[in-house]
């Protein structure tokens, strides 16, 4: 019966949120008060309805119920509780439950956190995330049921969670990444209230500024364990693929950026307003579009599930009336007049300029990179698709070039600096960058010229952006620590993330640069030597696993004759598919990663070996967290929590 | 006079300001036909060079008669199943009992081994039964490459020319067998 509870409780979901979308927007249309009114208590009703069908759910997975399809294809009485519950959202049906759960989510913050606003815009902006709601229960419902049975002749042990997925980084992966497309939603609904009612001034820029931020850093972190799960789980040593998937979830991370960006200039300056509600539309658009093109199939992808043309048919229909409509609405109502405040080519605006032209430049190629198949097999050219030359040639480039400009935008002052007074400020740190830099890869077996370019952008950011917290708290008439004090979060915030760019930059950089791979074959007694690390291969035996077996390899590290690791790389077999798995085993440290996976066995007691050293491949993912970490700080800014001293107030 | 000409002048910076808002929708427009067009596509699909056209060139061992090598003659005379199977493969477990009854109806089936252990192989067959007039055995993938596959099970129709005709990926049923693959079945025999 659970199965049908979940399924009903689906649709009572379904038919909130339509009331959801329709009475409050109307309410605000004709200023019914009544009408504006139910918008919470329909958002509270939504959640809860939500909440446990996606409850049932767990609950059908936990108790092995096998007459539910969905749980069938993707669980295994043999699959730890853990994954079983991870197992809900590892495909298509459950995965969808869980981003329109995530988004009643969203709903039910933003009605909560809304009390000091305008209520026919609250009503407005919960209208729209409730049209979105009703969008995707449709498609649940109608397309892909994750409670449909499979009765009367169901299986009576289920087909297991692809061991692929059966990691702990896929436990949170899914769930982080789709708060932050989600949450992307916020700010797009706020666009499209914002357009309807005609009020597109500054205040708008500082109430969506917060939830930006928090989607932005659900993004960030999302995209990093994806990233660091695809290293230690796919047993390639490769943390990026440009996987038609990671694109997807890559472009809003990088629209969601420029907006963080040029929401601040609008706040601050009220400029740019026509281009920022844009951007709220083109980053919440780009997270509908990634989810169509994973979950349609017109692309194929390692991440792709399966695959269905009616599932795609539905989702292009809601993406032309979702993006195309909002699209609409912003070419008839987005506002024609900025703030009449003029900026010369020598200020924060123009620098805030030319990071979104940037990043938007970095969006568009991807996306092209990405629908090019798509394309070329539209125009006839054939099956081909673009690899990561055609990814790394853009955007290295313009990523350094970015890298480069952040600095000096993020010290110039608002509307207009001075020539004379920045070129001491410059001078410095240009040395001294370049300095260090060129003098890096001597430490280092061969001169990479790349290693040094990135170590000199990263120097770069990090002495101007050092410079200038110095400057600015030395600046007040007391001590340099009272100045520090007087610095708001968001100041802060933006220094720590800046820093994180450089720390990812030196990451990217020199894994590259001078990551050593060897592919050997190896018995037990043989001994490798990779860079400078001599790799024993002491012996291989069987392992036992909760729902597999494996051959795990004992392998012990030392340089210099001094122990460092011993690394138990496993390939996996699950016994319910059969699916071979290889399990990589890494000693991770700040200055390299040491990665051995097993690849496949050989005649005898011999086995391919996988052995990487890999430099500073750990900042990528360091990198990353700060650059959440930054957003966080920026959230904890005093302006934004006027709001809540008002709300109470209220 | 002035005030006129400067009022048209705002209105046309108006305008043309306007007129460059609808951009966004223009290029989202030009997005969304070529993801419709696409649609109607499935890049599953096997490379539309390869839908009637002949099987490729192969040269692989038969299953339980290893020292005997066939190649494409073997789908020349009658129409014939190309099932993709292996042992590592759970769906195909589910497949076989419905390949049993589909052989014992008459329909040819030829089995290909896709990179799996022969040992494994030729238990499985002996314990469940085998419904291939012959298995070849694809350890490499290479032919399966050529072929197209991108996992098991997967099943070709091949016609009597040892012309492709369909492709199905996934389990065949009996909700597959009737409704996509008995047509182009009655069509080709």
């Amino acid at each position: 019966m659970v199965a049908e509870y979940g399924h009903f409780a689906l649709i009572l979901a379904l038919a909130l949120a339509l009331m959801q979308a329709i009475i409050p927007q109307i309410g605000a249309f004709v200023g019914n008060r009544l009408w504006i009114s139910t918008v919470r208590p329909l958002v509270a009703a939504q959640t809860l309805f939500v909440l446990i069908s996606f409850g049932c759910l767990i609950f059908l997975f936990l108790n092995d119920d096998f007459s539910v399809r969905y749980v069938a294809e993707n669980s295994n009485t043999l699959l730890p509780d853990r994954y079983k519950i991870s197992a809900v959202w590892g495909a298509h049906e459950g995965s969808l439950l869980l981003w329109v759960f995530i988004l009643a989510l969203w709903s039910l913050a933003v009605s909560i956190f809304s009390a000091n606003l305008p209520a026919h815009l609250v009503a407005r902006v919960l209208a729209v995330m409730g049209f979105i709601s009703a969008g995707f229960y449709f498609f649940l419902l109608f397309t892909s049921n994750p409670f449909d049975r499979s009765l009367p002749f169901f299986p009576s042990e289920g087909a297991d969670l692809n061991p692929l997925l059966q990691d702990v980084g896929l436990i949170f992966h899914p769930p982080m990444l789709y708060m932050g497309y989600v949450g992307l939603s916020v700010a797009f609904s706020f666009s499209i209230a914002a357009l309807l009612s005609g009020d597109t001034d500054s205040a708008w820029a500082r109430w969506v500024r917060p939830w930006t931020l928090v989607s932005w850093i659900f993004l960030t972190l999302g995209i990093s364990l994806g990233s660091w799960w695809a290293y230690y789980e796919l047993g390639w040593g490769g943390w990026w693929f440009w996987d038609p998937v990671e694109n997807a979830s890559f472009m809003p991370w990088l629209v969601c950026t420029a907006l963080i960006h040029s929401l601040s200039a609008t706040e601050k300056r009220g400029v740019f307003r026509s281009w920022t509600l844009l951007l709220a539309i083109i980053a919440f658009s780009l997270s509908l579009l990634g989810t169509f093109l994973v979950r349609s199939g017109v692309l194929t992808s390692v991440h792709a599930f399966a695959s269905d043309p009616t599932r795609g048919v539905f989702i292009l229909t809601f993406l032309v009336i979702v993006i195309g409509g909002s699209l609409l609405l912003f070419a008839l109502k987005g506002p024609t007049k900025n703030a009449p405040s003029g900026f010369s080519d020598l200020s924060k605006e123009m620098f805030i300029l030319i990071n979104n032209l940037l990043l938007m430049s970095l969006t568009v190629v991807i996306l092209l990179g990405t629908l090019y198949p798509l394309i070329a097999d539209v125009l006839g050219w054939g099956k081909i698709s673009v690899g990561p030359p055609y990814f790394n040639l853009f955007f290295v480039p313009l990523t350094l070039l970015l890298a480069i400009l952040m600095p000096i935008g993020s010290v110039l002052r608002w509307k207009r600096s001075t020539t004379v007074s920045l070129r001491h400020y410059f001078n410095g740190p240009l040395v001294c960058s370049i300095f260090l830099g060129g003098l890096f890869p001597f430490f280092y077996e061969g001169y990479e010229p790349i290693a040094a370019v990135t170590v000199m952008v990263a120097l770069w950011v990090i002495f101007i952006t050092l410079r200038d917290v110095w400057r600015k708290s030395a600046q007040t008439s007391r001590s340099v620590l009272h100045g520090l004090i007087r610095l708001n979060a968001s100041y802060y915030g933006m220094v720590v993330a800046h820093i994180g760019v450089a720390i990812c930059i030196i990451g990217v950089g020199l894994t590259s640069a001078y990551s050593v791979q060897r592919d050997i074959r190896m018995e037990p007694g043989d001994q490798v030597n990779v860079a400078g690390y001599q790799f024993k291969f002491v012996a291989i035996g069987p392992f036992k696993g909760p729902n597999y077996i494996a051959d795990q390899a004992e392998i012990a590290v030392t340089r210099d004759d001094s122990a460092v690791a011993v690394l138990y790389p496993q390939k996996r077999r699950y016994l319910a598919s059969g699916q071979t798995m290889t399990e990589a085993s890494i000693d991770s440290g700040i200055f390299r990663d040491l990665y051995v996976a097993l690849g496949e066995p050989l005649k005898g007691e011999a086995w391919a070996l996988r052995v990487y050293v890999k430099p500073f491949v750990i900042w990528i993912w360091l990198g990353s967290a700060f650059i959440a970490l930054g957003a966080l700080i920026a959230l904890l800014d005093r302006r934004y929590r006027i709001n809540r001293r008002k709300a109470v107030h209220a | 006079m002035a005030g006129v000409t400067q009022n048209d002048k705002t209105h046309m910076v108006r305008l043309v300001y306007r007129l460059k808002l609808f951009l966004p929708l223009l290029i989202f427009i030009i997005v969304a036909v070529f993801l419709v067009v696409a649609l109607g596509r499935d890049p599953n699909a096997m490379p539309s060079a390869l839908l009637d056209r002949p099987v490729p060139e192969f040269s692989l061992r038969v299953l339980g008669d290893e020292d005997r090598y066939v190649g494409q003659e073997i789908f020349l005379g009658e129409p014939s199943l190309l099932n993709v199977w292996a042992t590592w493969c759970f769906s195909c477990r589910i497949e076989h009992s419905y390949l049993l009854k589909l052989s014992s109806q008459g329909v040819r089936i030829v089995g290909l081994n896709y990179k799996d252990n022969g040992k494994k192989a030729k238990n499985w067959l002996l314990e469940m039964k085998d419904p291939y007039a012959l298995s070849i055995i694809d350890n490499i993938g290479r032919f399966a490459m050529n072929l197209g596959v991108f996992g098991a099970p997967e099943t070709y129709l091949i016609d009597g020319m040892g012309i492709i005709r369909y492709k199905h990926v996934g389990v065949v049923d009996d909700r597959i067998w009737y409704d996509h693959l008995l047509p182009v079945w009655e069509s080709i025999k």
